[in-house]
Protein backbone atom coordinates (compact mmCIF):
# COMPACT_ATOMS: atom_id res chain seq x y z
CA UNK A 1 0.00 0.00 0.00
CA UNK A 2 1.27 3.52 -0.92
CA UNK A 3 1.39 6.99 0.34
CA UNK A 4 -2.51 8.59 0.64
CA UNK A 5 -3.00 11.26 -1.97
CA UNK A 6 -5.33 13.26 -0.46
CA UNK A 7 -7.98 14.17 -2.34
CA UNK A 8 -7.31 11.75 -5.27
CA UNK A 9 -10.30 9.45 -6.22
CA UNK A 10 -8.71 7.92 -9.38
CA UNK A 11 -11.08 7.30 -12.12
CA UNK A 12 -11.51 3.13 -11.50
CA UNK A 13 -12.77 1.49 -8.73
CA UNK A 14 -12.65 -2.43 -9.75
CA UNK A 15 -9.85 -4.43 -11.10
CA UNK A 16 -9.47 -4.49 -14.86
CA UNK A 17 -9.01 -8.50 -15.73
CA UNK A 18 -6.28 -8.35 -18.10
CA UNK A 19 -4.38 -5.63 -17.34
CA UNK A 20 -1.10 -5.86 -15.81
CA UNK A 21 -0.36 -4.29 -12.06
CA UNK A 22 0.71 -0.40 -12.53
CA UNK A 23 -1.08 0.04 -16.11
CA UNK A 24 -3.62 1.87 -17.35
CA UNK A 25 -5.97 1.69 -21.09
CA UNK A 26 -6.01 3.70 -23.81
CA UNK A 27 -7.89 3.56 -26.56
CA UNK A 28 -5.35 5.47 -28.73
CA UNK A 29 -1.82 4.57 -29.70
CA UNK A 30 1.10 6.32 -28.79
CA UNK A 31 3.96 6.37 -30.48
CA UNK A 32 7.43 6.10 -28.64
CA UNK A 33 10.98 5.75 -30.56
CA UNK A 34 15.00 6.37 -30.31
CA UNK A 35 15.35 8.47 -33.23
CA UNK A 36 13.81 9.34 -36.52
CA UNK A 37 11.43 6.91 -38.15
CA UNK A 38 13.57 4.92 -40.57
CA UNK A 39 11.85 4.51 -44.15
CA UNK A 40 12.07 1.27 -45.67
CA UNK A 41 10.51 0.62 -49.04
CA UNK A 42 8.85 -3.13 -49.44
CA UNK A 43 11.47 -3.43 -52.30
CA UNK A 44 14.41 -2.59 -50.07
CA UNK A 45 13.36 -4.61 -47.39
CA UNK A 46 15.08 -7.92 -45.95
CA UNK A 47 14.58 -10.02 -43.17
CA UNK A 48 16.87 -12.15 -42.04
CA UNK A 49 17.70 -14.97 -38.68
CA UNK A 50 21.47 -16.00 -38.14
CA UNK A 51 21.51 -19.23 -36.13
CA UNK A 52 24.49 -19.51 -32.84
CA UNK A 53 26.61 -21.23 -35.91
CA UNK A 54 26.18 -18.29 -38.17
CA UNK A 55 23.77 -20.03 -40.71
CA UNK A 56 21.62 -17.20 -42.51
CA UNK A 57 17.84 -17.40 -43.80
CA UNK A 58 16.89 -14.59 -45.80
CA UNK A 59 13.36 -12.97 -47.01
CA UNK A 60 12.30 -10.83 -49.44
CA UNK A 61 9.15 -9.08 -48.94
CA UNK A 62 7.70 -11.09 -51.12
CA UNK A 63 8.86 -14.34 -49.89
CA UNK A 64 7.82 -13.09 -46.76
CA UNK A 65 4.32 -12.54 -47.91
CA UNK A 66 4.32 -16.05 -49.39
CA UNK A 67 4.62 -17.37 -45.68
CA UNK A 68 1.35 -18.44 -44.16
CA UNK A 69 0.27 -15.56 -42.26
CA UNK A 70 -1.84 -15.22 -39.32
CA UNK A 71 -4.39 -12.73 -38.22
CA UNK A 72 -4.15 -12.24 -34.35
CA UNK A 73 -5.39 -10.04 -31.68
CA UNK A 74 -3.73 -9.51 -28.79
CA UNK A 75 -3.50 -6.78 -25.71
CA UNK A 76 0.11 -5.22 -25.53
CA UNK A 77 1.63 -2.96 -22.68
CA UNK A 78 3.91 0.06 -22.60
CA UNK A 79 6.44 -0.01 -20.06
CA UNK A 80 5.66 3.65 -20.19
CA UNK A 81 2.23 2.05 -18.34
CA UNK A 82 -0.09 2.38 -21.16
CA UNK A 83 -1.78 -0.61 -22.79
CA UNK A 84 -3.94 -1.55 -25.25
CA UNK A 85 -6.54 -3.95 -25.59
CA UNK A 86 -7.56 -5.61 -28.87
CA UNK A 87 -4.71 -4.81 -30.67
CA UNK A 88 -5.31 -6.56 -34.49
CA UNK A 89 -2.79 -7.51 -36.92
CA UNK A 90 -1.20 -9.78 -38.94
CA UNK A 91 2.06 -11.44 -39.91
CA UNK A 92 4.21 -14.59 -39.62
CA UNK A 93 4.63 -16.54 -36.91
CA UNK A 94 8.33 -16.82 -35.61
CA UNK A 95 7.24 -20.35 -35.39
CA UNK A 96 7.01 -20.67 -39.23
CA UNK A 97 10.02 -18.55 -39.20
CA UNK A 98 12.45 -20.39 -36.89
CA UNK A 99 10.57 -24.13 -38.63
CA UNK A 100 13.95 -25.04 -40.41
CA UNK A 101 16.85 -23.08 -38.41
CA UNK A 102 19.04 -25.62 -36.78
CA UNK A 103 19.47 -23.95 -33.10
CA UNK A 104 20.37 -25.07 -29.68
CA UNK A 105 20.40 -20.90 -28.71
CA UNK A 106 18.57 -19.67 -25.42
CA UNK A 107 18.45 -16.29 -26.54
CA UNK A 108 17.56 -13.67 -29.86
CA UNK A 109 18.74 -10.61 -30.24
CA UNK A 110 16.62 -8.52 -33.04
CA UNK A 111 18.01 -5.67 -34.97
CA UNK A 112 15.99 -2.76 -36.69
CA UNK A 113 16.85 -0.84 -39.76
CA UNK A 114 18.11 2.67 -37.63
CA UNK A 115 19.74 0.66 -35.21
CA UNK A 116 17.89 -0.33 -32.17
CA UNK A 117 17.88 -3.66 -30.63
CA UNK A 118 16.56 -5.70 -28.44
CA UNK A 119 16.98 -8.92 -26.51
CA UNK A 120 14.05 -11.56 -25.66
CA UNK A 121 14.63 -15.31 -24.60
CA UNK A 122 13.58 -17.32 -27.53
CA UNK A 123 11.18 -19.36 -25.35
CA UNK A 124 9.14 -15.78 -25.64
CA UNK A 125 9.43 -16.37 -29.65
CA UNK A 126 8.03 -19.69 -30.08
CA UNK A 127 5.07 -21.48 -29.24
CA UNK A 128 2.83 -18.89 -30.63
CA UNK A 129 3.47 -16.21 -28.96
CA UNK A 130 5.48 -13.93 -31.50
CA UNK A 131 5.09 -12.90 -34.43
CA UNK A 132 6.71 -10.38 -37.58
CA UNK A 133 3.57 -8.39 -38.27
CA UNK A 134 3.04 -6.27 -41.56
CA UNK A 135 -0.44 -4.99 -40.62
CA UNK A 136 -2.49 -3.37 -37.80
CA UNK A 137 -6.46 -2.95 -37.78
CA UNK A 138 -6.59 -4.40 -41.52
CA UNK A 139 -3.95 -1.71 -43.21
CA UNK A 140 -0.01 -1.82 -44.08
CA UNK A 141 1.52 -1.13 -40.30
CA UNK A 142 2.70 2.72 -40.82
CA UNK A 143 6.21 3.49 -40.57
CA UNK A 144 5.84 5.30 -37.24
CA UNK A 145 4.78 2.13 -35.72
CA UNK A 146 6.90 -0.01 -37.08
CA UNK A 147 6.47 0.04 -40.84
CA UNK A 148 7.17 -2.17 -43.02
CA UNK A 149 7.03 -5.16 -40.41
CA UNK A 150 7.62 -5.35 -36.80
CA UNK A 151 8.45 -7.82 -34.29
CA UNK A 152 5.11 -8.89 -32.17
CA UNK A 153 5.42 -10.04 -28.56
CA UNK A 154 2.41 -9.19 -26.76
CA UNK A 155 3.52 -11.20 -23.65
CA UNK A 156 6.40 -8.44 -22.91
CA UNK A 157 6.35 -4.72 -22.18
CA UNK A 158 6.21 -3.23 -25.86
CA UNK A 159 9.69 -2.23 -26.26
CA UNK A 160 10.73 -5.61 -26.97
CA UNK A 161 8.41 -5.68 -29.81
CA UNK A 162 11.17 -4.39 -31.68
CA UNK A 163 9.80 -1.56 -35.00
CA UNK A 164 11.59 -1.83 -38.35
CA UNK A 165 12.84 -5.36 -37.89
CA UNK A 166 15.60 -6.22 -39.98
CA UNK A 167 17.11 -9.22 -38.40
CA UNK A 168 17.24 -11.55 -35.71
CA UNK A 169 20.13 -13.41 -34.26
CA UNK A 170 20.09 -16.26 -32.03
CA UNK A 171 22.68 -16.57 -29.19
CA UNK A 172 23.51 -18.76 -26.43
CA UNK A 173 24.87 -15.43 -24.46
CA UNK A 174 21.84 -12.71 -23.47
CA UNK A 175 23.14 -9.90 -24.27
CA UNK A 176 21.07 -6.92 -23.68
CA UNK A 177 19.68 -4.67 -26.34
CA UNK A 178 19.32 -1.07 -26.15
CA UNK A 179 16.98 -0.28 -23.60
CA UNK A 180 18.70 -3.09 -21.52
CA UNK A 181 21.36 -1.02 -21.61
CA UNK A 182 20.02 1.94 -20.77
CA UNK A 183 17.67 1.08 -17.62
CA UNK A 184 15.21 -1.49 -18.71
CA UNK A 185 14.86 -5.28 -17.72
CA UNK A 186 16.30 -7.87 -19.66
CA UNK A 187 13.33 -9.50 -19.87
CA UNK A 188 10.17 -7.52 -19.63
CA UNK A 189 7.23 -9.42 -18.38
CA UNK A 190 4.47 -6.80 -17.58
CA UNK A 191 2.77 -9.40 -14.82
CA UNK A 192 5.57 -9.02 -13.03
CA UNK A 193 6.44 -5.31 -13.49
CA UNK A 194 10.05 -6.56 -14.96
CA UNK A 195 10.45 -3.24 -15.93
CA UNK A 196 13.32 -1.42 -14.73
CA UNK A 197 16.86 -2.83 -13.44
CA UNK B 1 23.99 3.25 -32.70
CA UNK B 2 27.19 3.71 -32.17
CA UNK B 3 27.25 6.92 -29.67
CA UNK B 4 25.16 5.24 -27.09
CA UNK B 5 26.20 7.82 -23.72
CA UNK B 6 27.10 5.51 -20.88
CA UNK B 7 24.08 4.27 -19.15
CA UNK B 8 23.35 5.63 -15.48
CA UNK B 9 25.33 4.30 -13.33
CA UNK B 10 23.82 1.16 -11.11
CA UNK B 11 23.48 2.45 -7.33
CA UNK B 12 22.52 0.80 -4.15
CA UNK B 13 19.17 2.67 -4.75
CA UNK B 14 17.02 0.77 -7.08
CA UNK B 15 15.11 2.72 -9.88
CA UNK B 16 12.13 -0.04 -9.32
CA UNK B 17 11.72 0.99 -5.81
CA UNK B 18 9.12 3.64 -4.82
CA UNK B 19 10.43 6.07 -2.81
CA UNK B 20 8.16 8.85 -0.38
CA UNK B 21 9.09 12.51 -2.08
CA UNK B 22 7.74 15.84 0.11
CA UNK B 23 6.16 18.53 -1.85
CA UNK B 24 7.63 21.73 -1.09
CA UNK B 25 6.75 24.09 -4.12
CA UNK B 26 4.14 24.58 -6.50
CA UNK B 27 2.99 26.84 -8.88
CA UNK B 28 1.31 27.57 -12.13
CA UNK B 29 3.47 27.70 -15.04
CA UNK B 30 1.16 28.57 -17.46
CA UNK B 31 -2.58 28.25 -17.10
CA UNK B 32 -2.94 24.57 -17.50
CA UNK B 33 0.26 23.16 -16.63
CA UNK B 34 1.82 23.39 -13.31
CA UNK B 35 5.63 23.09 -11.90
CA UNK B 36 5.88 20.58 -8.54
CA UNK B 37 9.13 20.60 -6.69
CA UNK B 38 9.51 18.00 -4.46
CA UNK B 39 12.55 17.18 -1.70
CA UNK B 40 13.39 13.40 -1.31
CA UNK B 41 14.17 12.40 2.32
CA UNK B 42 16.55 9.76 1.30
CA UNK B 43 18.81 12.32 -1.09
CA UNK B 44 21.76 11.30 -0.07
CA UNK B 45 20.95 7.80 -1.57
CA UNK B 46 19.77 9.30 -4.53
CA UNK B 47 22.11 8.32 -7.46
CA UNK B 48 23.46 11.62 -9.49
CA UNK B 49 20.56 12.35 -12.23
CA UNK B 50 21.17 12.53 -15.98
CA UNK B 51 19.76 15.74 -17.64
CA UNK B 52 17.02 14.29 -19.66
CA UNK B 53 15.59 11.84 -17.32
CA UNK B 54 12.04 10.84 -16.14
CA UNK B 55 10.47 9.38 -12.96
CA UNK B 56 7.14 7.70 -12.38
CA UNK B 57 4.77 9.47 -9.82
CA UNK B 58 1.93 7.35 -7.88
CA UNK B 59 -0.91 8.60 -6.99
CA UNK B 60 -3.21 6.34 -4.07
CA UNK B 61 -7.01 6.66 -3.30
CA UNK B 62 -8.63 6.27 -0.36
CA UNK B 63 -9.55 2.40 -1.50
CA UNK B 64 -5.99 1.26 -2.24
CA UNK B 65 -6.35 2.10 -6.36
CA UNK B 66 -3.08 3.30 -7.70
CA UNK B 67 -2.53 5.51 -10.40
CA UNK B 68 1.23 5.87 -12.44
CA UNK B 69 2.23 8.29 -14.63
CA UNK B 70 6.03 9.11 -16.05
CA UNK B 71 6.85 12.39 -15.89
CA UNK B 72 10.42 14.34 -17.56
CA UNK B 73 12.20 15.85 -14.56
CA UNK B 74 12.78 19.33 -15.85
CA UNK B 75 16.07 20.15 -13.70
CA UNK B 76 19.41 18.13 -12.27
CA UNK B 77 18.15 17.42 -8.56
CA UNK B 78 20.54 19.59 -6.96
CA UNK B 79 19.72 19.48 -3.00
CA UNK B 80 17.85 16.65 -3.55
CA UNK B 81 15.38 18.99 -5.23
CA UNK B 82 13.30 16.92 -8.03
CA UNK B 83 11.32 19.40 -10.57
CA UNK B 84 8.25 18.41 -12.66
CA UNK B 85 6.23 20.48 -14.99
CA UNK B 86 2.51 18.05 -15.46
CA UNK B 87 0.21 19.85 -18.13
CA UNK B 88 -3.14 19.13 -17.36
CA UNK B 89 -4.57 16.75 -19.99
CA UNK B 90 -8.58 17.38 -21.09
CA UNK B 91 -9.86 13.69 -19.01
CA UNK B 92 -6.69 12.91 -17.83
CA UNK B 93 -6.62 11.19 -14.38
CA UNK B 94 -3.80 11.68 -12.81
CA UNK B 95 -2.54 15.30 -14.50
CA UNK B 96 -5.58 17.14 -13.15
CA UNK B 97 -5.35 15.94 -9.66
CA UNK B 98 -1.18 17.09 -10.09
CA UNK B 99 -2.22 20.69 -11.54
CA UNK B 100 -4.94 21.59 -9.25
CA UNK B 101 -5.91 18.90 -6.94
CA UNK B 102 -2.27 18.73 -4.71
CA UNK B 103 -0.76 20.90 -2.36
CA UNK B 104 2.09 21.57 -0.74
CA UNK B 105 3.14 19.29 2.02
CA UNK B 106 1.46 16.53 0.65
CA UNK B 107 3.72 13.83 -0.31
CA UNK B 108 3.35 11.77 -3.51
CA UNK B 109 5.93 8.07 -4.22
CA UNK B 110 8.53 8.43 -6.82
CA UNK B 111 10.16 5.87 -8.85
CA UNK B 112 13.36 6.30 -10.87
CA UNK B 113 14.94 8.05 -12.23
CA UNK B 114 14.79 6.26 -15.80
CA UNK B 115 16.21 6.48 -18.73
CA UNK B 116 20.01 6.38 -20.11
CA UNK B 117 19.03 7.87 -24.16
CA UNK B 118 17.16 10.80 -23.97
CA UNK B 119 19.78 12.42 -21.99
CA UNK B 120 22.73 14.72 -21.82
CA UNK B 121 26.00 13.98 -20.20
CA UNK B 122 28.50 17.34 -19.38
CA UNK B 123 31.13 15.45 -20.98
CA UNK B 124 29.51 15.87 -24.39
CA UNK B 125 32.09 17.77 -26.42
CA UNK B 126 29.30 18.35 -29.48
CA UNK B 127 27.23 21.27 -30.07
CA UNK B 128 23.83 20.43 -28.97
CA UNK B 129 20.59 21.57 -30.93
CA UNK B 130 17.24 21.64 -28.88
CA UNK B 131 13.61 21.33 -30.53
CA UNK B 132 10.47 21.01 -28.19
CA UNK B 133 7.24 21.51 -29.24
CA UNK B 134 4.88 22.29 -25.78
CA UNK B 135 5.47 20.73 -23.12
CA UNK B 136 8.23 18.44 -24.92
CA UNK B 137 10.67 21.03 -23.40
CA UNK B 138 10.72 19.88 -19.76
CA UNK B 139 13.80 17.39 -20.56
CA UNK B 140 15.49 20.11 -22.83
CA UNK B 141 15.00 22.20 -20.05
CA UNK B 142 17.06 19.76 -17.41
CA UNK B 143 19.53 19.47 -20.19
CA UNK B 144 19.58 23.54 -20.60
CA UNK B 145 20.40 24.16 -16.53
CA UNK B 146 22.72 21.32 -16.52
CA UNK B 147 24.92 22.98 -19.11
CA UNK B 148 24.66 26.06 -17.49
CA UNK B 149 25.50 24.43 -14.07
CA UNK B 150 28.64 23.21 -15.20
CA UNK B 151 31.64 24.53 -17.83
CA UNK B 152 30.98 22.27 -21.14
CA UNK B 153 31.44 25.65 -23.63
CA UNK B 154 29.51 23.86 -26.44
CA UNK B 155 27.11 25.94 -27.59
CA UNK B 156 23.22 24.95 -26.38
CA UNK B 157 20.43 26.30 -29.11
CA UNK B 158 16.79 25.82 -28.40
CA UNK B 159 13.97 26.06 -30.88
CA UNK B 160 10.60 26.00 -28.45
CA UNK B 161 7.37 25.50 -31.02
CA UNK B 162 4.32 26.73 -28.78
CA UNK B 163 0.70 28.37 -29.42
CA UNK B 164 1.11 31.83 -27.68
CA UNK B 165 3.48 33.32 -25.73
CA UNK B 166 1.83 32.70 -22.09
CA UNK B 167 1.37 29.08 -23.30
CA UNK B 168 5.30 28.69 -23.02
CA UNK B 169 7.05 26.98 -20.25
CA UNK B 170 10.08 28.60 -18.36
CA UNK B 171 9.96 31.55 -20.78
CA UNK B 172 11.60 34.50 -17.65
CA UNK B 173 14.20 31.83 -17.31
CA UNK B 174 15.06 30.84 -20.78
CA UNK B 175 15.02 34.43 -22.09
CA UNK B 176 17.19 35.76 -19.17
CA UNK B 177 19.54 32.42 -20.17
CA UNK B 178 19.57 33.49 -23.95
CA UNK B 179 20.34 37.05 -23.12
CA UNK B 180 23.20 36.57 -20.76
CA UNK B 181 24.71 33.15 -21.60
CA UNK B 182 27.18 33.18 -24.05
CA UNK B 183 26.40 29.40 -24.75
CA UNK B 184 22.84 29.55 -25.13
CA UNK B 185 20.81 31.06 -27.80
CA UNK B 186 16.88 30.52 -28.17
CA UNK B 187 14.42 30.64 -31.07
CA UNK B 188 10.15 30.78 -30.83
CA UNK B 189 7.97 29.90 -32.95
CA UNK B 190 4.57 30.61 -32.38
CA UNK B 191 1.56 28.30 -33.85
CA UNK B 192 -1.27 30.20 -33.17
CA UNK B 193 -0.77 33.73 -32.03
CA UNK B 194 2.25 35.54 -31.79
CA UNK B 195 3.70 38.37 -28.99
CA UNK B 196 2.50 42.00 -30.69
CA UNK B 197 4.95 43.19 -33.15
CA UNK B 198 6.63 39.58 -33.60
CA UNK B 199 8.58 39.39 -37.05
CA UNK B 200 6.57 36.09 -38.03
CA UNK B 201 3.05 35.52 -38.74
CA UNK B 202 2.01 32.58 -36.53
CA UNK B 203 1.43 29.37 -37.86
CA UNK B 204 3.18 25.56 -37.72
CA UNK B 205 6.74 25.12 -37.89
CA UNK B 206 7.96 24.87 -41.57
CA UNK B 207 11.07 23.88 -43.35
CA UNK B 208 11.99 27.50 -43.91
CA UNK B 209 12.34 28.00 -40.13
CA UNK B 210 13.37 25.08 -38.90
CA UNK B 211 16.57 25.65 -41.35
CA UNK B 212 16.89 29.04 -40.28
CA UNK B 213 16.74 28.45 -36.11
CA UNK B 214 18.96 25.34 -36.39
CA UNK B 215 22.73 24.46 -35.21
CA UNK B 216 24.25 24.99 -39.31
CA UNK B 217 24.08 21.63 -41.33
CA UNK B 218 27.35 20.13 -41.68
CA UNK B 219 28.49 20.83 -37.56
CA UNK B 220 28.39 17.89 -35.71
CA UNK B 221 25.32 18.66 -33.54
CA UNK B 222 23.41 16.39 -31.31
CA UNK B 223 20.06 16.96 -31.88
CA UNK B 224 17.33 16.31 -29.15
CA UNK B 225 13.45 16.60 -30.88
CA UNK B 226 10.71 16.12 -27.88
CA UNK B 227 7.43 16.76 -28.52
CA UNK B 228 3.71 15.00 -29.81
CA UNK B 229 4.77 12.82 -32.22
CA UNK B 230 3.31 14.38 -34.94
CA UNK B 231 5.82 17.46 -34.00
CA UNK B 232 8.70 15.20 -33.85
CA UNK B 233 8.15 13.04 -36.85
CA UNK B 234 7.74 16.41 -38.70
CA UNK B 235 11.09 17.60 -37.50
CA UNK B 236 13.09 14.53 -37.22
CA UNK B 237 12.36 14.08 -40.80
CA UNK B 238 12.48 17.46 -42.38
CA UNK B 239 16.42 16.93 -40.35
CA UNK B 240 17.04 13.40 -42.61
CA UNK B 241 15.93 14.92 -45.46
CA UNK B 242 17.81 18.01 -45.15
CA UNK B 243 21.25 15.21 -44.89
CA UNK B 244 21.32 15.43 -41.50
CA UNK B 245 22.95 11.96 -39.32
CA UNK B 246 19.43 10.17 -38.18
CA UNK B 247 22.00 8.82 -35.52
CA UNK B 248 22.67 12.06 -34.09
CA UNK B 249 19.44 12.78 -33.37
CA UNK B 250 17.55 11.59 -30.35
CA UNK B 251 13.55 11.82 -30.02
CA UNK B 252 11.29 11.67 -27.68
CA UNK B 253 7.53 12.00 -28.03
CA UNK B 254 4.56 12.70 -25.55
CA UNK B 255 1.83 9.70 -26.61
CA UNK B 256 -2.47 10.40 -26.51
CA UNK B 257 -4.45 12.56 -25.22
CA UNK B 258 -4.98 9.85 -23.00
CA UNK B 259 -1.87 9.11 -21.31
CA UNK B 260 -2.08 11.30 -18.55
Amino acid sequence: MGLFSPGFMGRRREPVPGLPPGQHLVTDFPVLSIGPTPRVTPEEWRFSITSESGLMTTWTWDEFQALPQEDVTVDIHCVTSWSKFGTGWRGVSLDTLLDGVDTQAGFAMARSYGGYTTNVPLDELRGGKAWVAHQFDGSPLAPEHGGPARLLVPALYFWKSAKWLRSIELSTRNDPGFWEQNGYHMHGDPWREERYW
Amino acid sequence: MTDLPASAARSTWNASDWHEALVVEAYAETPTARTIRMRLPEAAALPALVAGQHIDVRLTAPDGYTAVRSYSLASAATGGILEITVEELTDGEVSPYLVRGLDVGDRLEIRGPIGGWFVWLDEEPAPVQLIAGGSGVVPLMAMIRAHEAGTNPSPFRLLYSVRSPEMAYYRAELEELARVSPRFDLDWVYTRRAPSGWPHAPGRLDLTRLAASVQPLGSTALTYVCGATPFVEFVADALVRSGRDPARIRTERYGGAEGG
